[in-house]
């Protein structure tokens, strides 16, 4: 008899909210963030840093008693003065020209913190002109197309064209945990290690080894992390080499925790978008053509920009089929602090567009918003705009007659009709993993080792950042393996101990990296034989089995031209936003949000709960109070007190619906989740504010802007946006190069004319 | 200052300026009160002090002289409250928990829905979007109310002489 | 956190004449209350001094009584927001003031900051301020040589400067009787826990109502020419553009000077509307 007979039957795991593998410490004070180590000798690490968006340093003055501190500068770097990413573009310090306000020149660590912070040092510059609009900007940082089909023969089928610009704005993060790491010597004098609130300890590992050259080996441990959200995905890397430096020139830990203004002003925040759409139509709904340009401000340097105006161009388009279609996109550089990444990568600024622009389509029809939507919505069997062919894992319409019916949306509508209420809804996807060939590129990898105590362990690079990392993997590995839930441990991750299993980011930690170790668990099983884990050790003695990521067989991907299989599956879904306008104030409070969302299935149904609401909340501030003020460069309302997240008052009750359509490459079924949630309430929203109807084009839709959208000023409201965005800098007059006069700057234009053209029996 | 901690009277020698944040953190190794944003904005460092909630990061050490502060620490591991806040998600990354299960515990043992969206007002949470965290506190309050003696509640008038 | 606090000092007195005696001994002395503001100033390096006087022992400064033959309600300079909240005394004569000590922020800072801080501060942007404003409400500053009441109005004199001299103490604020319907509006940047963008207080009095506003000045201002204009009988049309004359709003991290002066009338409107008396049933 098998180990599985002979065992009781066990409950599987999946599909249950089994117990944390977290413990208790997280409620009792007990766990450890990184502000929370101590080492002995440790010193406090500063970081000086520019005040001009764009210049040279002319001269560095330290006007205090150097005596117990250690000052690092760029000539202190062993390896290359280069964060390593995408592109190796961005120094590790300001070694003379400087890019961005906040770009780090010096660094600075003492014992005591008090002295550390009242060292002063006067940095003497040459400044020159910056650019802030990155549609002025001259330098791209990156270029895409997608096409398919031709757009000539869509607009010439079309009955109806309705262009428009859709904004959005930076985001912060605003993780309750700021960025800090501890950069330790070990003690055989070869070693650096970095503890760190860390999502990707690899990316760190490798950026790090490239700064410390031949000077040290590198070792990145995460500690306990308090939010990420893509704040800690790529940045970690620059804080970790500031901290390994001082650490390797004083010989002492170094600690280097950001306070929470530093971390606003100079940390990476979501790109800003300004995005295009030209759509033709025929009366009876059917999408001809969609004409998409999309631009997103990168800041003064690459990082991950590629990959945002990637993810953010596929799916641009939204869930809908349409056999032509043009998707133009650019990141440019803009003398600001980099963007990078934000949990939903691109898609929530593209979805909101998408989303809008199709209330406005409904709108220039006459046509019910669910019509529309359902006439379009890509089914099993259409081709997306990279000429995906999607499969039965699709559920676009589900997912939307599920959340009309479930709000009650069309009676809604019609009771709330000359009220100050509004309903409006978002029918959008998400990807899961990275694009097209970047899951083989990662190569990931995952391993299972028996435990001496006959349990088993997970190795891995992915980070727990709250959204519950150990517990799925321990439940997906449980039930592959046929061992009891708590007999499988994950431990921290530790590069020196835990294979690449790549970033933590994408969507990805339980789709494709829950999939290898389902296959560890299977082969695993499968070499186990009759024994169980115990008697395995017992008899024979170690085993531990890794796995590579492999790609299913069907994906096909064409890098240079865009096409094909641009994700392995998509999570679908759809919200619904009731908000009530203040008609003193303008200030729109939401009411509830139903939000249906499919993502394969919920391996631990109260984290994929926590998911959808945490993202969904995240979106709803991005969607209304969450705005960036940039003037010359730089954040002006770098403190919580002026920028402002969502409190309990500001989070509306919310109504979820989780279908299941299962992904047969994911492990049992799932997909992935983590991004999907905040691509949906900022559309949501917006339409929900047009159904009042108040033309709101921007997010976020601030009572200020509300204000000047129901005024019927368009012009001044998008001139605000992107003021606030762009530090005062006017709209071009013109178009998105400056060419053909598309910018809503009539202002004489009431809501109806604005931009919509009708060729009434068009024929070719 | 002499002041009671976590029920014990101690005696902690420190600036009177500095923050009593940094004094629970560094002189009295208690970590559990976290930092967030150093302006009084998202009670990550809420501790109760006369079992009201305030912002360890506002407040000057001289003034808990003779005052009765409760850390996270303070309630050991064993509170209904923390238990909820694991087994009902209350707590995603936990970096905001403890503040957030020190303000709950000073809504009392049955708060309504709305006291307890009002009363966490202050206490801001990235991740969760809050939902979880009624769940938590209602389930907490519910196995509370089956076992432990009704708590008085704070007299509004009780600094008025008549 | 940024700012150092070794060189920062606090005396620490224990009763109100010692803390009198110092101010004007020791000085220059930076009263702290609640201390809501001390980090946050100390880490914008905008700190009004570096010698301070703790006023938190000082119990008889946080009672709120009524006093004059039960005439006026005194609300002491320490009373933190959250015994305002609580108290009866407030909520029968100023219900306003309680609605603007719920809004000024969290539990947390409800807990910690004080009236007297509010008013010593005399940020533009200070909840209660408004509602002072209307009530009329006298502030009593005392010193080692005794003690003086100014009213509300005659405060300020200018952007976060007031009459009270470097050796006096807000003491208490008085609240005296006040007839009409009371109505008071906050708009912060969010639900909760915010800086107010504009906030209104109004009082419906016989004969000429009182309206405040802050943030649209440099200081919280009564309206007397909008209150002048209703008191006439005039339009709200026309009250609304008289109160558009008389504040000077501007654009700033939060808002912009044209939202708040719209909304400012738009609260105008409604002020009037929902305190319109009743009419009498048939």
């Amino acid at each position: 008899m098998s180990p599985l007979e002979r065992a009781p039957r066990l409950m599987p795991a999946v599909g249950q909210s089994v117990k944390r593998k977290d413990g208790i410490g997280k409620a009792t004070g007990g766990t450890r963030y990184a502000d929370d180590l101590v080492f002995p000798g440790m010193l406090h690490g500063r970081t000086v840093r520019s005040t001009v968006p764009c210049g040279r340093v002319r001269a560095i003055r330290l006007d205090f008693d150097t005596a117990g501190f250690t000052i690092v500068d760029y000539r202190d770097i062993p390896g290359r003065n280069v964060v390593a990413l995408i592109e190796d573009d961005q120094p590790c310090l300001v070694e003379s020209e400087v890019r961005h306000v906040a770009e780090p020149i010096l660094l600075l660590a003492h014992e005591d913190r008090e002295s550390l912070l009242a060292a002063r040092v006067e940095v003497e510059y040459e400044t020159a002109t910056p650019v802030f609009d990155p549609l002025c900007s001259p330098k791209a940082l990156k270029r895409l197309l997608i096409e398919k089909g031709s757009l000539d023969a869509g607009f010439a089928e079309a009955d109806v064209v309705v262009e428009g610009t859709y904004r959005t704005g930076h985001q912060e993060h605003v993780y309750i945990e700021t960025n800090g790491v501890v950069a330790v010597p070990e003690d055989d004098g070869r070693t650096i290690t970095v503890y760190g609130s860390i999502q990707c300890p690899f990316y760190v590992d490798r950026a790090l080894q490239g700064v410390v050259g031949d000077r040290a080996r590198v070792r990145v441990v995460q500690t306990e992390t308090g939010g990420g959200f893509g704040g800690k995905e790529e940045y970690p890397s620059i804080l970790a080499a500031h901290a390994s430096l001082l650490a390797l020139k004083s010989g002492r830990p170094v600690k280097i925790v950001y306070d929470r203004a530093e971390d606003m002003l100079a940390t990476t925040k979501r790109h800003p978008s300004v995005i295009r759409h030209r759509t033709g139509v025929k009366r009876d709904g059917t999408l001809t053509a969609m004409d998409v340009e999309v631009v997103i401000d990168g800041g003064a340097y690459v990082t991950l920009s590629p990959v945002v105006l990637s993810r953010g161009g596929i799916h641009a388009a939204g869930p809908y089929r349409c056999p032509n279609t043009r998707i133009d996109g650019r990141a440019m550089f803009t003398n600001t602090p980099p963007n990078g990444a934000f949990r939903g990568f691109g898609a929530p600024q593209t979805q909101f567009a998408v989303e809008v622009h199709m209330e406005r389509v409904a709108e220039a029809l006459a046509m019910d918003p669910v019509k529309l939507r359902e006439r379009n919505a890509l089914r099993p069997g259409d081709t997306t705009a990279t000429g995906q062919l999607l499969k039965e894992d699709t559920s676009a319409l589900q997912v939307l007659r599920e959340a009309v019916k479930r709000s009650g949306y069309r009676r809604k509508r019609a009771r709330y009709a000359g009220t100050n209420r509004g309903i409006g809804l978002a029918l959008f996807y998400h990807g899961s993993g990275f694009t097209g060939s970047g899951e083989l590129k990662l190569a990931s990898r995952a391993t299972l080792e028996l435990t001496e105590r006959g349990g088993v362990r997970i190795l891995v690079s992915s980070t727990e950042i709250g959204q519950g990392t150990r517990t799925m993997h321990a439940q997906i590995v449980a039930d592959a393996l046929g061992i009891p839930y708590e007999d499988v441990e994950v431990p921290y991750p530790d590069t020196a101990v835990v294979p690449d299993s790549g970033p933590t980011v994408a969507s990805r930690t339980c789709m494709i990296v829950g999939r290898i170790l389902q296959r560890c668990a299977e082969e695993m099983r499968a070499r186990l034989g009759d024994l169980s884990p115990a008697e395995y050790v017992a008899r024979r003695g170690p085993l531990a089995v890794t796995k590579q990521y492999e790609a299913p067989p069907w994906i096909q991907w064409d890098e240079t031209h865009y096409r094909g299989d641009a994700y392995a599956t998509y999570a679908w879904a759809c919200d619904v936003a009731e908000v009530e306008l203040d008609p003193d104030t303008y200030e729109v409070r939401p009411l509830k949000i139903t939000a249906v969302q499919e993502f394969g299935r919920a391996i631990h149904p109260a984290l994929a709960r926590g998911q959808i609401e945490g993202g969904t909340a995240q979106g709803l501030g991005f969607a209304l109070i969450e705005q960036v003020v940039m003037r010359d460069g730089a954040m002006v309302n770098a403190q919580l007190t002026n920028y402002t997240i969502p409190t309990t008052l500001d989070t509306p009750a919310m109504d979820l619906a989780v279908l299941e359509n299962h992904y047969a490459d994911g492990p049992y079924g799932a997909k992935g989740l983590g991004e999907l949630p905040i691509d949906g309430p900022a559309p949501a929203v917006a339409n929900a504010i047009r159904s009042l109807g108040i033309d709101v084009r921007e997010v976020p839709a601030t009572p200020e802007t509300v204000m000047l959208a129901a005024l019927g000023r368009r012009a001044d409201a998008a001139r605000h946006a992107h003021a606030l965005a762009y530090s005062g800098a006017p709209i071009p007059r013109g178009g998105m190069d400056g060419a053909a006069a598309v910018e809503e700057g009539n202002e004489t234009l009431g809501r109806d004319d604005d931009a919509i053209a009708a060729r009434m029996g068009a024929g070719g | 200052m002499r002041f009671t901690l976590n029920g014990r009277v101690v005696d902690v020698e420190a600036h009177p300026m500095r923050r009593l944040l940094d004094v629970l953190r560094e002189e009295c190794a208690l970590t559990g009160t976290k930092e967030g944003c150093g302006e009084g904005e998202c009670g990550a460092c809420t501790v109760l002090i006369g079992g009201e909630p305030v912002c360890a990061c506002l407040v000057p050490f001289a003034q808990v002289d003779g005052a009765d502060v409760l850390t996270i620490e303070g309630l050991g591991a064993g509170h209904p409250l923390q238990h909820a806040f694991m087994d009902e998600v209350g707590a995603q990354c936990g970096i905001c928990t403890p503040g957030m299960i020190l303000t709950a515990l000073s809504l009392g043992p049955n708060p309504s829905l709305e006291k307890i969206r009002t009363g966490l007002a202050g206490n801001l949470c990235r991740c969760t979007g809050y939902e979880a965290i009624y769940r938590a506190v209602q389930k907490a309050a519910l196995g509370a109310r089956r076992s432990a003696p009704a708590r008085r509640e704070p007299s509004a008038e009780s600094r008025e002489p008549l | 956190m940024l700012g150092t606090v070794s060189h920062l000092e606090l005396l620490r007195p224990r009763t109100v004449p010692e803390a009198l005696r110092m101010l004007r001994d020791e000085g220059p002395l930076v009263p702290l209350a609640g201390a809501t503001d001390l980090y946050v100033l100390l880490n914008a390096g905008t700190l009004p001094g570096q010698r301070f006087l703790d006023l938190a022992p000082l119990a008889p400064l946080r009672r709120i009584a009524v006093g004059d033959g039960g005439r006026v309600v005194v609300v002491g300079a320490l009373a933190t927001y959250t015994q305002i909240i609580r108290s009866r005394h407030v909520r029968a004569r100023l219900p306003t003031l309680v609605e603007a000590a719920r809004q000024i922020g969290g539990a947390q800072i409800q807990n910690r900051g004080t009236i007297g801080g509010n008013i010593a501060n005399g940020s533009p942007a200070g909840d209660t301020l408004p509602v002072l404003a209307v009530a009329e409400a006298v502030v009593v500053l005392r010193s080692h040589a005794g003690e003086r009441r100014v009213p509300f109005g005659e405060f300020y004199t200018g952007y976060r400067a007031s009459v009270r001299r470097p050796d006096e103490l807000i003491v208490a604020v008085e609240l005296p009787p006040l007839e009409g319907a009371q109505w008071f509006r906050k708009v912060g940047t969010r639900a909760a826990q915010a800086i107010s963008k504009i906030v209104m207080a109004a009082v419906r009095s016989p004969g000429r109502p009182r309206i405040a506003l802050g943030s649209v000045a440099a200081t919280v201002v009564r309206l007397p020419r909008t209150e002048d204009a209703l008191a006439a009988g005039a339009s709200l049309d026309d009250a609304a553009r008289v109160l558009g004359e008389e504040i000077r709003p501007i654009d700033d991290v939060r808002s912009t000077a044209e939202y708040r002066r719209r909304v400012s009338a738009n609260l105008l409107r409604r002020f009037w509307a929902e305190t319109a008396p009743a009419r009498p049933a048939r």
